[in-house]
């Protein structure tokens, strides 16, 4: 008998499967740093202090997972339609350009609460605007979406790196970026919420824009499974013959999916162009929509599971870079394979154990 | 007596600060990382050097994102290293933000400008540099066509451009300049295929000299260029020897020297802050000329160059800047 099927609790799929996998990438991570000389254990520890260990810390890993969050639901909204968005990366770019006009238009005369709402406003249009012409060749002409999602991540970075270089450059200014936005334009630090548990925040740039996520994880969660329209996408991310035949129409719910999927990946421009650095820079995105598609296939796509992913990133991201700061033997590129190990296991082969979980689970309940 | 031994405890204290030669210096790099065979690993090259001449260790850290360079520079402050050298431009807003949290610890930035007192901005005049290799280009150039091929379309890279072109048609007035940006992402620093791709590209066009500023991109200009038999133009370290008899020069920008003499002048209790311009004046960027390229140069070529470098010395030649007006005359 196929041990696909068997029905496992929940607690066993979403909670000792997950936490399996993640053991064991540890475990073959501390091999490798066995393996070049360090002492692995030493190693976790500075892993994990540096990303949870003092408050500044734990105030970059959920930087850091802010925005692991915003393109991690952007990857699981198309995916639950079927489509796979490869296009984040681009998406999140063009929305930090929608964010920073936002910005730049109003910072000199109101305040940040009042900027706040046109910025989220003005991401999520640019980086919709960006996914709606591999939406619109998905729905009507069949151009498979993870290509023109990719090539359109190479157009939108030349188009701002025009914008950035020609345009909204500082005049003599060495680096292609806007001019800093006045405090109208910048989201404040999230101090008193770390103050709540005693922490203090210190120079790490938590900004409101982890809020901005929580909602949309939540409003996501509403959409995908209390909505007809969340209802129609899962429809036809199961089997696209049987939406249509049940009267859902293909095209507009591809092209609303894809809409919805790069807003939020806009949204995550307002993290570190609004939160942090206050001005738009070139490649300010730095790969985040890529790691969202790792967040959301460890997430299994729903928004409590991408929470808990982008943490784990913003784990890894922080405490990385800590790691490798205090053991200099261990470079960035050793931190990419700790990385990667961790999306081997918990993304690629996530259903590696569970046919021996399967076995262990029923003999157990037999006994 | 109280007084005096207050006094002596002051001096030795004094004494032991003005001997206090075990800095402990620390070196931040651009994202592009330490081994580029270019302007980071120039920066290495010159940590190296102090450390084999007065066996000071030094700590490095290479930052894969904005936010981790601004954490690698306050993590060096706040456990105590001084000086700090921080290359690349993208380092400005932090460093603007950790060296004014750390007045008393000393900070260097090249290829950008800070203004706070306890920060040194060393900034190099790359179109002199370019327009002295511009010159030889224009000269070994047979066919009247010679090639640039940038990394990323950033300012600092037409800055590049820009003084090479003046460099050729000052050689030549009637030369034709072809050039192409190799891409529009980070990856443009570290794209060697594409840089030869691009290089074949401006060959058949009829370039027969090809300047590359692209960092690990340039490699594959280099190696094109040596492959098609014709003659590349190496950036930022001296890049001659990497292909004998191909590499017709190499455009040589001493960030090295920058990061070697703040450690030294620390050390020395001699750091000052302030921008630090290293032109063709202060040997900051100079052609370079040894045992693998000196049969390609010419006597001509040599006496043209030599004249060229005396000319913006005197100040009787102004290389334009595009930096100053964002623009090329070219």
């Amino acid at each position: 008998m196929s041990t696909a099927s068997v029905p496992l609790p929940n607690w066993i799929t979403y909670g000792l499967m997950p936490l399996l996998n993640l053991l064991v990438a540890f475990f073959i991570s501390g091999l490798v740093v066995w393996w070049i000389g360090e002492d692995p254990l030493a190693a976790l520890k500075l892993l994990i202090e540096g990303s949870l260990g003092r408050g500044d810390a734990i105030g970059f890993t959920l930087f850091y997972a802010t925005s692991f969050i915003f393109t991690g639901l952007s990857v699981a909204v198309a995916f639950h339609a079927g489509l796979f968005n490869i296009g984040s990366e681009g998406q999140a770019y063009l929305g930090g350009l929608g964010a920073a006009l936002v910005a730049l238009a109003l910072d000199r005369y109101v305040p940040w609460y009042v900027t706040m709402p046109f910025a989220v406003i003005g991401a999520a249009l640019f980086g919709a605007a960006w996914a709606f012409i591999p939406a619109w060749l998905q729905a009507k002409r069949g151009s498979h979406v993870v290509i023109t999602t990719i090539m359109f991540n190479f157009i939108g970075a030349a188009l701002m790196v025009y914008l950035l270089v020609n345009v909204l450059i500082v005049p003599g200014k060495m680096a292609p970026e806007t001019r800093t936005f006045l405090p109208g334009g910048q989201l404040p630090k999230l101090d008193w919420l770390m103050a709540w548990f005693g922490l203090k925040l210190g120079p790490a740039p938590f900004n409101v824009s982890f809020l901005i996520a929580l909602v949309m994880a939540f409003l996501v969660w509403v959409l995908i499974w209390r909505t007809k329209l969340g209802y129609e996408m899962r429809t036809l991310g199961i089997s696209p013959s049987a939406a249509i035949y049940a009267g859902i129409p293909y095209g507009r719910t591809v092209i609303i999916a894809m809409l919805i999927s790069g807003g939020l990946a806009g949204m995550m421009a307002l993290n570190p162009v609004m939160g942090a650095s206050a001005r738009l820079q070139v490649e300010f995105v730095g790969g985040a929509g890529f790691v969202g598609i790792a967040v959301s296939l460890m997430g299994r796509s729903h928004p409590l599971g991408i929470v808990l992913a982008a943490l784990l990133f913003g784990i890894l991201y922080q405490g990385g870079a800590d790691l490798s700061f205090e053991m200099p033997n261990i470079t960035r590129e050793m931190i990419v394979v700790i990385q990667g190990l961790v999306i081997l296991f918990a993304g690629a082969l996530e259903y590696m154990f569970r046919p021996a979980m399967v076995h262990l689970y029923q003999r157990l309940k037999r006994a | 007596m109280k007084k005096t031994l207050l006094t002596l405890i002051a001096m030795a204290a004094l004494s032991t600060t003005a001997l206090a030669a075990d800095i402990k210096p620390a070196l931040v790099y651009g994202t592009g990382g330490k081994f580029d065979k270019s302007f980071n690993e120039a920066a290495f090259q010159g940590a190296e050097k102090y450390k084999k001449e007065t066996g000071t260790d030094f700590r490095d850290f290479e930052p894969t994102s904005d936010t981790q360079g601004e954490q690698a520079i306050r993590n060096f402050a706040s456990r105590g290293y001084n000086p700090i050298v921080a290359v690349s431009f993208a380092w400005t807003s932090a460093m603007e933000k950790v060296a004014a949290e750390f007045p008393d610890t000393k900070f260097v930035i090249v290829d950008s400008v800070v203004k706070l007192p306890n920060v040194r901005s060393v900034v190099f005049k790359e179109e002199e540099g370019s327009y002295l290799v511009g010159i030889l280009a224009g000269m070994a150039s047979k066919s009247g066509k010679v090639g640039f091929i940038g990394g990323m379309d950033i300012p600092l890279i037409r800055k590049f451009a820009c003084g090479y072109a003046q460099g050729a048609k000052a050689a030549n007035a009637k030369i034709e300049v072809l050039q192409n940006m190799t891409g529009t992402t980070g990856a443009a620093w570290n794209d060697p295929v594409r840089g030869g791709e691009l290089t074949k590209n401006q060959i058949d066009q009829g370039a027969d000299v090809i300047y590359a500023a692209a960092g690990a991109t340039g490699l594959g200009v280099l190696q094109t260029a040596a492959d098609n038999k014709k003659l590349s133009i190496g950036v930022d370290s001296n890049q001659n020897h990497l292909h004998p008899g191909s590499v017709l020069t190499s455009m040589v920008k001493r960030v090295d020297l920058a990061v070697y003499n703040a450690y030294k002048d620390a050390a020395a209790g001699k750091f000052t802050g302030g921008i630090q311009t290293n032109g063709v004046k202060e040997d900051g960027v100079a052609y370079a000329l040894d045992d693998n390229n000196a049969k390609l140069i010419t006597p001509e070529m040599k006496t043209a160059v030599e004249k060229a470098k005396a000319d913006i010395i005197s100040g009787s030649v102004k290389v334009h800047d595009y930096m100053s007006d964002n623009s090329c005359p070219m």
